[in-house]
C-alpha cells in the first residue's frame, strides 16, 4: 500500500466529478490513487456510498460504486480515497448476525467490536499448505452420501434452474450435515445475492425453526440492493468464513446463492467498462473471477479449522454449457445437478444421477470411512443406471412390449432407485449404512451375473438382503 | 535495479509507465516499493506497458519502475526435483515458512543456496569443453544423477576443475579459458524461459512412452518425444489422465503444470507422490517429479508464464540426456491468461476475444517437445500431454483446433463415457494417434509379434459396433443375427475390462506391457472362436453363458502384473473351451 499511502491525501476530499454511468464513476484532478483502493463518496443528502477503484491513471480514475449511482450528480458529489482496499471488520460476536454484502449491520444492532480487520479480496492460499480434504460429511441424503459424497473442505456446487428446490435441498443439507461419529455441527456462512426477499425470510425462519440461528452469519445482497454491490458481497462472506476457520478454528459451511446473479452483474460492469465479450457477453476473465471465490475453501495446514462451500446458480434454460454452470464446473470439485424433468415426477431431491460427481469421494469413502463395500456399490449404481438412461430410450422408439426380459428387469430398477433410493422426505436423515442399504436392495433387483463391478465378497455379504 | 521510468497507469495485471529510458523488450522489471516482479511487453517511444506477476492492488501512477537488464528467466542446478514452484519459480514449499498465504513482493531463491551437494567433477585441467558437456555430477535423489552442464553459449579449455565434494550452488566449480576471458562456473546457470534451449539436431521418436494405461499405450500410444492434447468438458477426466501419467508413465523425469487450476489438485501431488512409487524404479514418485503451481486464483501473468517456466525446467533435464514428460494442466487456462492479458492492453481481438497470435504461441510452445540429439551427443526427449478445457465441451473452439494442428495425438474425453462413469473417457472413436506406425516395431519385438493385427481387429470391431448400435437405438439388439451381435458382445467386454481402467484400484491402476498384449489377445481370441462356434452352429446364448467369461471379465482386477502368466492359462482354456462349443454344434451338423 506505500505508494498511495500518503495520510495527508488519502484526507482530502473531492468535490465534483467528471462523468457517471451505470455504477462507474469516473473522475479526475485527483492525487494517484492506488488499483482496487476503497473510495468513499458523499452527497449532500443521503447516506454515504462506497466504491472500488477499477483502473487509476495520472490524476483520474474509474470507480465502482457498490451502492449504485443513482441519485449522485457530477457537481455535489464528493469522493475520498481511503488509501486501502476494502477491509472487513470480523469476529465471533457476528455469528447470529445479518449484515449487508459490505459487512455493515442490517438487523439494527450496532456492529460487534472488532476482533481483526482483514482485506475481503483475501490471498492466494499456497497449495503447498493446503491439507488434502478427506473427511466425511454425512448429509443424512442418498443422492449425495451414497453417489456423490462431500467431504469436509470441499467445494461442491448445486446447479439448478429456476424453480426447481435448490433452496430446500440446501436448508436440508445445512440442518442435517454432520461428520459421523462426531456432534459437532458446522458454523454457517450465509450469503444471498440478488435473491428475493421472501427466500432470505425463509432461509432466516428455518434458521430459526431449527435452531441454529445463533450458528449462523448472514450476508445479504437482495434483489432490490443495487446490482454492483453483489460483486462484493461473496467476498465479504468468505473473508468471515476465512476468520472462522482460519482464525477461530471453526468447521464452516458456506452457502453462496445465487452465484448467476453474480455473474451477471459481473457482466454489467464489464460491458459497461467496453471490455471485449467472451462467450454470452461474459466478460474473458470470468474464470479467473469465479476463481478467487471458489478457491476461498478447503484446508490449511495452520489451522484445524476448514471451509466447506457450497455455491447455488440457477442454469439459464437448464443449459449446463451456460458459461455460469460451465466454468463453475470447471472450478470447484464436482456438482450436484438438480433435474426439471425429475422434479416433475415428483421426485424430491431432484437430483440427477449421472450429471452429478463430487471428485473428492474417492478419498473420503470405503473401509475406515464409510463403509468397505461403498466405493463398489456406488460405481455399480452409477453403471446400472446409466443403462437404464439407455433402455428407457429404446424404449420410447420401440415400446416397453418389444423390450428383452433383462431390458425390462433394468427398467423395474431403474424405477426403484429413483423412487426409494433417490428419494426421500425433506426431513428424513439417513445414515450412511442405511443409504448403502438401501442401494444393496435396489440393485438386488437386478440379477447376480449383471453386477459386474461389485465383488463376490459383497454379492455374499449384501445381494439379496 | 536502477529506476527506469514512473507508472502512469493501472489496469489490473497490466501496468504502463512513463519517462522510461534504455528498456528492452521482455526485460524483467520491478515495481513500485513492493517490488512486484513483471516483463515488459510494449515500448512505445517513451512508454512502457508491463505485464505484472503479482497482484497489483494498491499500485498507482507514479510509482517506481526499476529495471534488470535481462528477460525473466529460471534457475537451473541441483534441487528443482522434489520442488513445488509458482509460474514464475518462487518456491512454494520455502515460502510456506511464513504462513499459508501467498503474500506480495515476497522474494526468496528458487534454489536453495545454502544445501550442499556432492559434487563428482568429470573433467580436469585442459580438457576442451564446448556448450552442453558434461562438467561432473551430482546426485540429486535416489535416482536423478544431475549432469552440471557448461551452459550453452559458453565454451573454452578448462583452466581450473574443483575436487570432489560438497559445493553450494553458487559455489565455483570449474574455470574455463573462454574467446572473453576467463568465466567462474558454479552449478547453477539462469536461462530465459521464453527461449528454447539449443539442441545439435532432432531424431525420430520411435519408442512409445509406456504409460500403463491399456487405452493409451496399446490403441492411442503416444512415442517419447512426442505431443498429445487431452481435450474434455469439465470433469471428464483431463487431470486424472495427466496425474495417471505423471505416476505410471516410464519417463525419467515429469514436469507437471498446473497451469490456472485447482489449489487442491497440487496439494494431491504434493501429498501422494512421495508415498507412491513408480513400477520401473521403485523409488518415491517424487524424487523425478518437479510441479509448477499457478493455480487458478494466483495472478493471471504469472499463469501465462508458468508453462515456460515449466517447459524450460524439462529442456534442462533432456540436455542432460534424460527423457522428460510435461504434463499441462490446462493449456486452456494459459491461453485465457494470453487473451486476458491481451485484452487489457487494447490488442485487436481475433477469435472468440483471443489474441491473433495464439496459434503461432501454440506452436511455439509444443514445438519444443520432440525427441533430441543434445550438445553434448546424448539422447533426450520431451513428451509434452497438454490438456484442453474447451467452453461447454465443444471441440469446435480455437483452443483445441489450434492445438490440433500442432501435435500429432488426440485423447478425445467425450462427456457420455464419463456420466456413465467410463474412466478413462477417451473416445475411442474421435481419438487417433499418429505415432502407431512409429511404435508398431517396438511393440512387435516386445509385446507380440501380432501386436498390429490385434489392434487392427479391435479397432475395426468397435468400428462395425458403432454402425450397429446405430440399429440398435432404432429397434432393439434382439432383431440382429448372432453373429453380429457377437460383435456387440466382444465390444461390451472389450470396454469393460479392457479399455475401462480404474485409477483407484491397486491392481487396474497400471498395467504391464505384458498385461495389456495378453488381456487384448484373449479378448480377439474370445471373438475368432467365437465366430467359428457360431459358424458351426451354436449359439450366442451358448456361447455368453461359457463360464470362463466371468473370470475374463475380472482379470484385469484378479491378475496382477506381476503374474500375468496366469493369462496363458486362461487363453489356453479359452481355446479349449470355445473348441469345444464348436465342436458340439459341429457334430450336430455332420451327423
Ligand atoms: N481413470 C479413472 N478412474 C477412476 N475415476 C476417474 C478416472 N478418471 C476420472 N475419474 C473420475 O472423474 C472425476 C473428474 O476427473 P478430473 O478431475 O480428471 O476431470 P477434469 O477433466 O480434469 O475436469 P476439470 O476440467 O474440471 O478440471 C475424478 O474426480 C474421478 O472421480
Ligand atoms: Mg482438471
Amino acid at each position: 500500500m506505500a505508494d498511495s499511502n500518503h495520510p495527508d491525501l488519502s484526507r482530502r476530499e473531492y468535490v465534483g466529478i467528471d462523468r457517471l454511468e451505470g455504477p462507474l464513476l469516473f473522475i479526475s484532478g485527483i492525487h494517484d490513487v492506488g488499483y482496487h483502493e476503497l473510495v468513499e463518496i458523499h452527497t449532500p443528502e443521503g447516506p454515504e456510498r462506497l466504491g472500488l477503484v477499477l483502473e487509476t491513471s495520472k490524476g483520474a480514475a474509474v470507480v465502482q460504486v457498490y451502492e449504485g449511482t443513482t441519485n449522485l450528480s457530477l457537481k455535489d458529489t464528493s469522493v475520498r480515497f481511503q488509501g486501502e482496499p476494502l477491509r472487513l471488520p470480523v469476529a465471533r460476536e457476528m455469528l447470529g448476525r445479518i449484515f449487508d454484502g459490505l459487512g455493515r449491520p442490517m438487523d439494527g444492532a450496532p456492529a460487534p467490536v472488532a476482533r481483526e480487520i482483514l482485506d475481503v479480496n483475501g490471498l492466494p492460499v499456497n497449495p503447498a499448505a493446503r491439507t488434502y480434504p478427506t473427511r466425511f460429511i454425512q448429509t443424512g441424503i442418498s443422492a449425495i452420501d451414497g453417489m456423490n459424497t462431500l467431504v469436509r473442505g470441499q467445494k461442491l456446487p448445486v446447479f439448478s434452474g429456476s424453480g426447481l428446490p435448490h433452496n430446500q435441498v440446501a436448508a436440508q443439507i445445512v440442518r442435517q450435515a454432520r461428520l459421523k461419529d462426531e456432534n459437532e455441527s458446522f458454523s454457517i456462512v450465509f450469503c444471498a445475492m440478488g435473491v428475493k426477499h421472501d427466500v432470505a425470510r425463509s432461509f432466516m425462519t428455518h434458521f430459526q425453526e431449527t435452531g441454529v440461528l445463533e450458528n449462523v452469519v448472514m450476508f445479504f445482497s437482495l434483489a432490490d440492493a443495487p446490482s454492483v454491490e453483489r460483486l462484493v458481497t461473496p467476498r465479504t462472506a468468505l473473508t468471515m468464513a476465512e476468520y472462522l476457520a482460519f482464525h477461530e478454528n471453526r468447521h464452516v459451511l458456506v452457502v453462496l446463492t445465487d452465484m448467476t446473479n453474480y455473474c451477471e452483474a459481473l457482466r454489467e460492469v464489464s460491458t459497461l467498462r467496453g471490455e471485449i465479450p467472451s462467450r454470452k457477453s461474459y466478460p474473458g476473465y470470468l474464470y479467473s473471477d469465479l476463481a478467487s471465490i471458489y478457491e476461498r475453501a478447503g484446508m490449511v495446514e495452520h489451522a484445524s479449522g476448514s471451509i466447506t462451500q457450497m455455491p447455488i446458480l440457477t442454469m439459464p434454460n437448464d443449459d449446463i454449457s451456460h458459461p455460469v454452470p460451465d466454468l463453475t464446473g470447471y472450478i470447484t470439485e464436482g456438482q450436484i445437478v438438480l433435474e426439471r424433468e425429475m422434479h416433475q415426477r415428483g421426485i424430491y431431491p431432484p437430483i440427477a444421477g449421472l450429471p452429478s460427481l463430487s471428485r473428492l469421494m474417492k478419498d473420503g469413502i470405503g473401509p475406515g470411512m464409510t463403509r468397505e463395500d461403498h466405493p463398489r456399490i456406488a460405481s455399480q449404481l452409477f453403471a446400472a443406471y446409466a443403462r437404464v438412461k439407455d433402455v428407457r430410450a429404446l424404449a420410447s422408439v420401440i415400446g416397453e412390449e418389444e423390450l428383452t426380459p433383462l431390458d425390462l428387469t433394468y427398467l423395474k430398477f431403474g424405477d426403484a432407485f429413483e423412487q426409494q433410493f433417490l428419494s426421500q422426505a425433506e426431513d428424513e436423515n439417513r445414515s450412511i449404512e442405511q443409504t448403502l442399504d438401501l442401494g444393496w436392495k435396489v440393485i438386488s433387483i437386478l440379477p447376480r451375473e449383471e453386477l459386474q463391478r461389485v465383488s463376490d465378497e459383497d454379492l455374499m455379504q449384501y445381494y439379496g438382503k | 535495479m536502477k529506476p527506469i521510468g514512473r507508472v502512469n497507469r493501472v489496469l489490473g495485471p497490466v501496468v504502463h509507465a512513463s519517462g522510461v529510458t534504455g528498456a528492452r523488450m521482455m526485460e524483467l522489471v520491478e515495481v513500485g516499493a513492493d517490488r512486484l516482479i513483471g516483463e515488459i511487453v510494449r515500448l512505445d517511444g517513451d512508454e512502457i506497458v508491463i505485464q505484472v506477476y503479482e497482484d497489483t492492488t494498491g499500485l498507482a501512477p507514479g510509482a517506481p519502475v526499476y529495471g534488470s537488464g535481462h528477460p525473466l528467466s529460471v534457475e537451473l542446478g541441483p534441487g528443482l526435483i522434489g520442488s513445488v514452484y509458482d509460474g514464475v519459480q518462487r518456491p512454494l514449499d520455502r515460502l510456506k515458512a511464513g504462513g499459508y498465504l501467498i503474500r506480495r513482493g515476497v522474494r526468496v531463491p528458487s534454489l536453495d543456496r545454502e544445501k550442499a551437494w556432492i559434487f563428482e567433477p568429470c573433467v580436469k585441467p585442459g580438457d576442451l569443453l564446448r556448450g552442453g558437456a558434461v562438467l561432473g555430477t551430482v546426485q540429486e535423489t535416489e535416482r536423478i544423477s544431475h549432469r552440471v552442464l557448461v551452459p550453452p553459449s559458453l565454451g573454452g579449455a578448462v583452466k581450473h576443475a574443483a575436487e570432489p565434494g560438497l559445493y553450494r550452488v553458487e559455489e565455483t566449480i570449474a574455470v574455463l579459458e573462454t574467446e572473453s576471458g576467463e568465466i567462474a562456473l558454479t552449478m547453477m546457470q539462469r536461462w530465459p524461459v521464453r527461449h528454447p534451449r539449443p539442441i545439435a539436431g532432432r531424431v525420430v521418436a520411435d519408442r512409445p512412452l509406456l504409460t500403463g494405461q491399456r487405452v493409451i499405450d496399446t490403441l492411442f500410444p503416444v512415442a517419447k518425444g512426442g505431443t498429445v492434447v487431452v481435450p474434455g468438458g469439465f470433469g471428464t477426466g483431463k487431470t486424472s489422465v495427466e496425474h495417471q501419467l505423471a505416476k505410471w508413465s516410464d519417463a525419467d523425469i515429469v514436469v507437471y503444470i498446473g497451469c490456472g487450476e485447482r489449489g487442491n489438485e497440487m496439494t494431491h501431488v504434493l501429498r501422494e507422490f512421495p508415498r507412491l512409487s513408480d513400477p520401473w524404479t521403485g523409488r518415491p514418485l517424487m524424487e523425478r517429479t518437479v510441479l509448477i503451481a499457478n493455480t487458478s486464483n494466483m495472478p493471471v501473468a504469472a499463469r501465462e508464464a508458468s508453462i515456460y517456466t515449466g517447459i524450460t525446467l524439462a529442456e534442462y533435464y533432456r540436455d542432460q540426456g534424460y527423457h522428460v514428460a510435461v504434463m499441462a494442466d490446462s493449456t486452456s487456462r494459459w491461453a485465457e491468461a494470453l487473451r486476458e492479458l491481451s485484452g487489457r492492453m487494447e490488442e485487436m481481438p481475433a477469435e472468440e476475444g483471443f489474441p491473433a497470435y495464439l496459434p503461432t504461441r501454440l506452436a511455439e510452445f509444443y514445438e519444443r517437445g520432440g525427441q533430441v540429439k543434445t550438445l553434448s551427443g546424448k539422447e533426450g526427449s520431451i513428451t509434452i500431454v497438454g490438456a484442453v478445457s474447451p467452453p461447454g465441451g465443444d471441440f469446435s473452439e480455437p483452443v483445441t483446433q489450434h492445438t490440433k494442428r500442432f501435435v500429432r495425438c488426440f485423447w478425445a474425453l467425450d462427456r457420455d463415457l464419463a456420466n456413465a462413469r467410463h474412466y478413462p473417457a477417451i473416445s475411442w472413436m474421435d481419438s487417433y494417434s499418429e505415432y502407431v506406425p512409429d511404435v508398431t516395431p517396438w511393440w512387435t519385438e516386445k509385446g507380440d509379434a501380432e501386436w498390429a493385427g490385434l489392434r487392427r481387429e479391435i479397432m475395426e470391431l468397435l468400428q462395425k459396433e458403432a454402425r450397429l448400435q446405430q440399429v440398435v437405438k432404432l429397434v432393439g439388439a434382439d432383431v440382429l443375427p448372432d453373429s453380429q451381435r457377437l460383435i456387440l458382445e466382444v465390444c461390451d467386454l472389450f470396454k469393460n475390462t479392457f479399455l475401462q481402467q480404474s485409477a483407484f484400484d491397486a491392481v487396474d491402476a497400471y498395467s504391464t506391457v505384458e498385461k495389456q498384449v495378453k488381456m487384448l489377445k484373449l479378448i480377439v481370441t474370445f471373438y475368432r472362436l467365437g465366430r467359428n462356434a457360431l459358424d458351426q452352429g451354436a449359439t450366442l446364448i451358448k456361447i455368453k453363458r461359457m463360464r470362463i467369461l466371468k473370470e475374463i471379465r475380472r482379470m484385469k482386477f484378479n491378475v496382477s502384473n506381476e503374474e500375468v502368466f496366469k493369462l496363458d492359462d486362461l487363453q489356453s482354456r479359452l481355446e479349449r473351451e470355445m473348441g469345444r462349443l464348436g465342436e458340439i454344434y459341429g457334430g450336430f451338423q455332420s451327423s
